[in-house]
């Protein structure tokens, strides 16, 4: 029973390291969203444990009870046909389970659809994040700024990042702030996001790109709203305007360092908001600008 | 000169270089030994040329292993990269190759084959019948997914393998980002052996509606066959999506037609959803023929029938129903809202209802029993709860708020391998450990069988359960490499190391075919295993016409009673046979396709038109050819019969 033991051991492994010697970034969460996911992702772990425990418990003594060696040698196993009681527990006890879970899952895809819960108070920032051959651009419109490869954001205010690339689909992700969603040439994307801890993040394009996928990164530093503020006073005291020029050359496929600058490239280069009708929008923030008019 | 230079890798390295050489030694090894041995007239006569499905059956079974093998070594590669931080044992773009390779290869160049191999193999003989409906068409999809194979794997030699990963997500895909002919190579390669595929799903359903022994109801057909029936349904509905997308693909890239770019009218998602409604109902014609050995091994090793097969029939049709209703859970991120997630999200849990009926089913199976670890049934009691585990896992993605968190990380890569690897590929090995001597007339060594058993089942645990750990911890798919400062390094190793020991057991089962050929016993008889259906009631080796006369059925297990309960299987008097007789345009089409597929992956307009019409040609031609086919007296059949052991 080497095998047992070796799905056992590797079970409780995974517990172990689930149960926080060094916390996984998905289950340390820093804002709202994160936290309903992380919470969600803790639930299914539990109840799935249960099911695969059952499964395996029942294999087991099956095993061990009804194998060759432990049974006479003239013994004829019977034709059972099955049993409309044991089938019916079969499907039920599935069929509640996945109801739960389903109800669950629901409920979180409108939380998590929606402005983070606890900040409702809050104006949200809204930030246009896009993506070029291998680099993020963060175009802070109501500031006037626009960052490559790093983010700075205010903690416990609603986070609303518009989605788009310059190229292939990439998935704009932090995950301590909450999960990933597609960026991509012909539609903009809204994604909830909050931190409610100060601190650096690491942030990422999850959705493969081609070569240079695997250093698309980008930093994210959450502080508080005074700081926000004071830094974007600094950057329009020393930051260069974007021109367009330097912003084709910023798109040239490639890598960049960190940058800054003053204006955003959504002044000569707008995002695609009008080419198709944004559908992500169902319930709580369809009164936005989205064209419906659709084609 | 500059009409050759198309045909360079755009990317060379000294391992394409020694791979160059080696096939070049091997064709010519081969080519050379054909020619000594005086082999060239058995491989055409026999096998180049052949229509029976246990033929055709086996030269898919030998593709399968072959692109096991490529594909296992692009997955060595690939773990070894990742095995420790900033390696450079492989650079990006190759990276980006061989994990692209590897997919393709091994969903639609090894797990496909294997699935048609075990389809040839034994559903007419479950059935009770001579061959399948249309043998010809057989051949022709045989040789077309040969021709198909072929071409997908000399990209990598003959102008660069495709780089856009096995779901190929335009623009990525797009002439824009992917500029040299690798995906063309995806899009063509694909084509050609998913018209095979079609073609096998049509012809199979044929077979099960209409050739049935007397006596076999559809709900008295042996699990396996029902499980091949549901699956080329499924094929049958989800493989026209997968074609015409493709063609969309090859337009885009070879004609600018901008489906799928993101200007001019064109829509990337389009290509995203067309492939995923192929692409989902694709994992289930793949792990239901799996269900389906699962559903003759687990019987046979418990001494006892199926329990439940009615709810194991209706499970399998509501899953075919099912896997068309959830495509959109291979997106959840694309910004579809959350209404059209959570329907998703339900759509996709309500699967796991019918999975785990299943799961149970094999469980009360072994109930009562009188069980032996043989080792396909190790391969079946290791899959029950590995294969609960990949299940659960898919329930935790469906979720589709914390799927956002799961999405494109190596908890995805940990789900799909739990569920392909314990379902599919072990369902695979204990077919092939259980059907070997039914097929070859020797036993695989039992004691090298179990080796390789413990080496694949520990092998993956290790290999594979770290990633729903590194996955929760951030570390996204398809990342040539990494930071040590992102601590995904250890897991990785012990992921590496998991690799190499499953590395370990395959080699061990091609160790075992090749003592076991050199040492096992020939007189192994018809049932070696004690077995149920009918498949097990015919001689070893098989005769070509299978039955000599066509058996009486009464339950699903027809053997079995035969064997048990004084059944009678087979009545009557002998009658002549027809049989369908070879033809050796099946294969030269095939050919034909592989040069049209070569000339378009190089927009060689030339020859590409005259391959296709060479191909009309060989169509008009068989609608003018006369076969009737060929017939097998009485007297042959008496002689045959005797020699095999006279008739039971
Ligand atoms: C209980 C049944 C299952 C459920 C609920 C389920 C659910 C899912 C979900 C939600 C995803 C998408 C996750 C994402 O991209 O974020 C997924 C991916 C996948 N699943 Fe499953 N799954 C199940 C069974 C299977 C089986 C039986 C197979 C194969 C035989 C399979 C193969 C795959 C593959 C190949 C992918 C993704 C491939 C890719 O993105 O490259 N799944 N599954
Ligand atoms: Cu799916």
């Amino acid at each position: 029973m080497k095998k047992k033991w070796a799905f056992l051991s590797s079970m409780l492994a995974f517990v172990l390291v689930l149960a926080g010697c060094e916390p996984l970034m998905v289950l340390d969460p820093k804002g709202p969203q994160a936290a309903q996911q992380a919470s969600d992702i803790m639930l299914s772990i539990g109840i799935m444990s249960f099911i695969v425990i059952a499964v395996l418990t029942i294999l087991v003594v099956i095993l061990f009870k009804y194998r060759a060696s432990n049974q006479p040698d003239d013994y004829e196993p019977p034709h059972i046909e099955g049993n409309k009681w044991v089938e019916a527990l079969c499907i039920g006890i599935p069929v509640l389970i996945v109801a739960f879970l389903s109800f669950m899952s629901v409920k979180s895809n409108y939380i998590v659809e929606s402005a983070p819960v606890g900040y409702e108070n809050e104006e949200p920032l809204v930030v246009y994040a896009s993506s070029s051959n291998w680099k993020w651009h963060f175009s802070y419109p109501e500031e006037g700024i626009e960052t490559v490869n790093y983010l700075y954001i205010p903690t416990d205010r609603p986070l609303e990042f518009k989605l788009y690339s310059f190229g292939p689909i990439t998935s704009f992700w932090i995950p301590q702030l909450g999960g990933q969603k597609y960026a991509m040439a012909d539609m903009v994307t809204t994604l909830h996001l909050g931190a409610d801890e100060p601190g650096e993040y690491v942030g990422r394009n999850a959705n493969f790109s081609g070569k240079g996928f695997a250093e698309n990164t980008f930093n994210v530093t959450a502080m508080s709203q005074t700081e926000f503020d004071e830094w974007v006073q600094e950057v329009h005291e020393k930051a260069e305007p974007l021109t367009e020029e330097k912003f084709d050359e910023l798109l040239e496929p490639g890598h960049l360092g960190q940058m800054t600058f003053t204006g955003t490239h959504l002044e000569f280069s707008p995002a695609p908001e009008h080419t198709h009708n944004d559908v992500s929008e169902e319930g709580n923030d369809s009164e936005e600008e989205s064209d419906h008019s659709g084609h | 000169m500059e009409f050759f230079e198309r045909f360079a890798i755009p990317h060379p390295s000294p391992a394409i270089y020694a791979s160059m050489v080696a096939i070049a030694l091997v064709t010519i090894g081969i080519i050379a030994g054909l020619t000594y041995f005086k082999k060239w007239g058995y491989l055409w006569r026999e096998w180049l040329t052949t229509v029976d499905h246990k033929k055709i059956g086996i030269m898919y079974l030998i593709s399968a292993l072959l692109m096991l093998f490529r594909g296992g070594v692009d997955a060595i590669m690939m773990r070894a990269q990742l095995s420790v931080p900033d390696a450079e044992l492989l650079d990006a773009q190759h990276y980006n190759e061989i994990f692209t390779t590897h997919g393709v290869v091994m969903i639609i160049f090894m797990a496909m084959p294997f699935i048609f191999a075990f389809m040839n193999l034994l559903v007419p003989l479950q059935i009770g019948a001579r061959d399948v409906a249309f043998p010809r068409l057989n051949a022709l999809s045989f040789w077309l997914f040969f021709a198909g194979a072929m071409l997908f794997n000399i990209s990598f030699v003959i102008g660069g393998s495709p780089d856009a990963g096995w779901t190929s997500y335009f623009p990525l895909a797009g002439n824009d980002f992917s500029q040299h002919v690798g995906t063309n190579y995806y899009m063509i390669a694909i084509q050609i052996s998913g018209i095979g595929s079609l073609m096998t799903g049509i012809n199979m359903c044929t077979t099960i509606l209409k050739m049935r022994a007397p006596g076999m109801t559809l709900m008295k057909m042996p699990m396996f066959t029902w499980s091949a029936f549901i699956a080329n349904l499924i094929i049958v509905f989800a493989f026209p999506v997968l074609t015409v997308a493709l063609l969309m693909g090859t337009t885009d890239r070879l004609f600018a037609t901008n489906f799928f770019t993101s200007d001019n009218g064109g829509m990337d998602m389009l290509w995203a959803n067309f492939f995923w409604i192929w692409g989902h109902p694709e994992v289930y014609i793949l792990i239901l023929p799996a269900f389906g050995l699962y559903s003759e091994i687990i019987p046979t090793f418990s001494r006892r029938n199926l329990y439940g097969y009615k709810p194991m029939v209706w499970s399998m049709v509501l899953i075919s129903f099912l896997s068309f209703l959830v495509w959109t859970h291979h997106f959840f991120t694309m910004g579809q809202g959350a209404l059209t997630n959570s329907i998703f999200s339900i759509t996709t849990m309500a699967i796991a209802v019918p999975t785990g009926v299943k799961i149970f089913n094999w469980l009360f199976t072994m109930y009562k029993g009188k069980i032996r670890f043989t080792v396909p049934m190790l391969y079946s009691v290791a899959f029950i709860p590995l294969f609960t585990v990949g299940g659960v896992t898919g329930v935790m993605l469906a979720m589709s708020a914390a799927d956002y968190q799961y999405h494109n990380t190596m908890f995805l890569v940990a789900h799909f391998h739990n569920t392909i690897i314990p379902g599919v590929v072990f369902a695979m090995l204990a077919g092939l450990t259980y059907y070997w001597p039914k097929f070859f007339g020797f036993m695989l060594n039992e004691k090298i069988g179990k080796w390789a058993f413990w080496s694949l089942t520990i092998g993956f645990v290790l290999a594979f359960f770290p990633m729903y750990i590194t996955g929760l911890d951030g570390q996204a798919r398809r990342m040539y490499t990494y930071s040590e400062a992102t601590g995904f390094g250890p897991l990785n190793m012990v992921s590496f190391i998991g690799a190499a020991i499953m590395a370990i057991g395959f080699v061990l089962i091609l160790w075992n075919v090749f003592y076991s050929f050199k040492n096992s016993s020939r007189e192994i008889g018809s049932d070696p295993w004690d077995a149920r259906s009918l498949e097990w009631a015919t001689h070893t080796p098989i005769p070509e016409y299978n039955f000599a006369r066509l058996p009486h059925v009464n339950s699903s297990e027809a053997f079995w009673d035969a064997k048990m309960n004084g059944h009678q299987l087979f009545r009557g008097e002998y009658e002549e046979i027809h049989m369908p007789s070879s033809s050796g345009v099946p294969f030269i089409m095939g050919m034909i396709f592989f040069v049209a597929g070569f000339s378009f992956v190089f927009s060689l307009w030339i020859p590409a038109v005259i391959a296709l019409l060479g191909i009309f040609f060989c169509m008009a031609l068989r609608s003018f050819e006369k076969d009737d086919g060929y017939h097998i007296s009485v007297e042959e059949i008496k002689e045959t019969e005797r020699k095999l052991g006279g008739a039971k």
